[in-house]
């Protein structure tokens, strides 16, 4: 019950976000299907993902996106409004996709899979959270993945900074 | 739900109790007698306040974003309430003892900014914004700080629950599920041979147990001012430049939700200052010999004289840190906004890089 009211948060949030011509409005409302969207990785036992959802999206990168429309909207008095263009192709690739996806979970057919009837809904076993697991799979099984991840990360930053940087001319 | 409505009454008590506190104690650090006429020694006058607010007219500004402007308070005040769902407020009561809540808390805060931008914009005033962009700003980078703070006590309690935490600061540690084996040693480290395990008190809070946590601690602390924009760093309602930041279109009710968060945000961050640092509900007299201080002041987990004595050591712990955030307000001067991003960037973080680096190296020291 609950997954359904928060998965209908999260779809017409999402749905009012391509939709609406402001780009404000559709920033709040991000907002909301991030959240729902958190909501539901709880209600999968996956509290640290959750959290982080939050920690780095609502935190992060949804403050970065409202910076970005607030200080370069307004520019004559007026917010910025979404303009529609490429009609045509927008709504065939978005159909392919969808067509496409829809047929690969078709075919996969979840239901019948021997790890998901096998499955246990006390996945958590007396634990009492996720953390530890997680925290001693990153330092053995995936440790590389990890480390590769966090080497581009700070790529990334550098590469920021570099771009942020006066360069003076000599 | 009888955990929400609980905490709701004991936030708007503290919070009353903490704007008279606020006028009294700026009137004393000016040679000043504060509010004097409502009540005794004027201790109705915030009641009254509040009152006040209740009964004035609701204005929304007609050039307002109307929406955004009607909701932003809502949000702001949600995000902040919701992180007191984590807050072990005796060894047995807590709203909501989730085994992340450490994250939890510093993730919903970002919540909180979210709301300070939508007041900010949906009030349509260039004070409102610019107030909004430089708190954003501000609590933004001061999280960092903040954050790492946390994770080296993270790092010396090996939890992420606030109530484990708490069970490690003090006598009861061995009843806590899953520390039933654990010692405390003096400032954690066995080699010196003395056991703290049932003295408690003062020696087993965390900053006695790792002293480099003190100077996490004053990390921490500078940076929750900053993030509850507190003075030095309230420039994003610096009264002499932008009226009063984000807030200066709201009125009536609305005003009353945004000052209530604002304030909350203050006792949030000063609980989790105690919790993290300051031995939580733990008493902080130590057990010495005959003379069991501790067991006295701890009463029985799970009775009523359990959850008083919790609730009041944790409270007058907190209470203490906000009278310390109101001297502070009256001391020092307000930052200019790149002293702010240099003590931020330049002096804190690097800092707190370094203890969560060796808070590790003590920990390997304590096991």
């Amino acid at each position: 019950m609950l997954f359904y009211i928060f998965a209908a948060l999260a779809v017409i949030s999402g749905a009012y976000m391509v939709l609406t011509r402001n780009l404000l409005y559709a920033g709040f409302s991000l907002l909301l299907t991030l959240l729902s969207v958190a909501a539901i990785y709880v209600l999968l036992f996956a509290d640290f993902v959750a959290v982080t959802q939050l920690m780095v999206y609502v935190g992060g990168v949804l403050v970065l996106i409202l910076f970005g429309i607030m200080l370069s909207s307004r520019v004559h008095d007026k917010s910025v409004m979404s303009e529609n263009v490429n009609v045509g192709w927008g709504i065939s690739i978005s159909l392919l996709t969808l067509i496409g996806l829809g047929y690969t979970i078709w075919q996969a057919s979840f239901s019948s899979l021997p790890w998901i009837q096998q499955a246990n809904t006390d996945i958590l076993a007396g634990q009492k959270s996720t953390v530890q697991y997680i925290g001693i799979k990153l330092m053995t099984d995936f440790v590389l993945p990890f480390e590769i991840a966090s080497l581009l990360l700070l790529i990334a930053l550098m590469g920021a900074a570099y771009i942020a940087t006066d360069k003076q001319k000599v | 739900m009888l955990a929400f409505l609980l905490t709701l009454m004991l936030l708007l008590g503290i919070v009353i109790v903490l704007a008279y506190a606020e006028r009294k104690v700026a009137a004393f650090m000016q040679d000043r007698l504060g509010p004097t006429e409502a009540g005794p020694y004027g201790s109705l006058q915030s009641v009254l306040d509040v009152l006040k607010l209740l009964q004035k007219e609701d204005i929304v500004p007609t050039a307002a974003d109307k929406k955004l402007f009607k909701l932003a308070p809502i949000l702001i005040f949600a995000a902040v309430f919701a992180g007191f769902a984590v807050i072990p407020f005796t060894p047995d009561l807590i709203p909501a003892g989730i085994g992340i809540g450490v994250f939890y808390l510093l993730a919903i805060i970002s919540l909180d900014v979210v709301g300070l931008l939508m007041a900010g914009w949906g009030s349509n005033n260039k004070y409102a914004m610019l107030g909004a962009m430089r708190s954003v700003a501000q609590i933004v980078s001061y999280e960092i700080p903040a954050g790492l703070a946390i994770l080296s006590v993270v790092m010396i309690c090996q939890s992420l629950d606030f109530q484990e935490i708490s069970y490690q600061q003090g006598i009861l540690l061995n009843r806590f599920p899953g520390l039933e084996f654990e010692t405390n040693w003096l400032f954690g480290i066995e080699a010196l041979g003395i056991n703290t395990t049932n003295i408690g008190g003062i020696t087993t809070w965390n900053i006695f147990r790792a002293p480099l946590l003190l100077v996490a601690f004053v990390i921490y602390f500078i940076a929750s001012l900053a993030e509850s924009n507190r003075a030095p760093f309230d420039i994003p309602e610096a009264e002499s430049e932008l009226v009063a930041g984000f807030h200066v279109e709201y009125s009536g009710f609305r005003f009353a939700v945004l000052f209530l968060a604002e304030y909350s945000m203050m006792v949030l961050v000063s609980l989790v200052a105690v919790i993290l640092f300051l031995g939580s509900w733990n008493t902080p007299l130590p057990n010495l010999t005959t003379l069991k201080f501790a067991n006295w002041t701890t009463g029985t987990v799970g009775e009523l004289s359990g959850i008083l004595w919790g609730g009041f050591w944790l409270l007058s712990k907190t209470f203490v840190l906000l009278f310390l955030q109101l001297q502070i307000r009256w001391t020092y001067p307000r930052l200019r906004v790149d002293q702010l991003m240099h003590l931020c960037w330049k002096v804190l973080t690097p800092i707190a890089l370094g203890i969560v680096l060796l808070a590790g190296i003590w920990r390997l020291l304590m096991v």
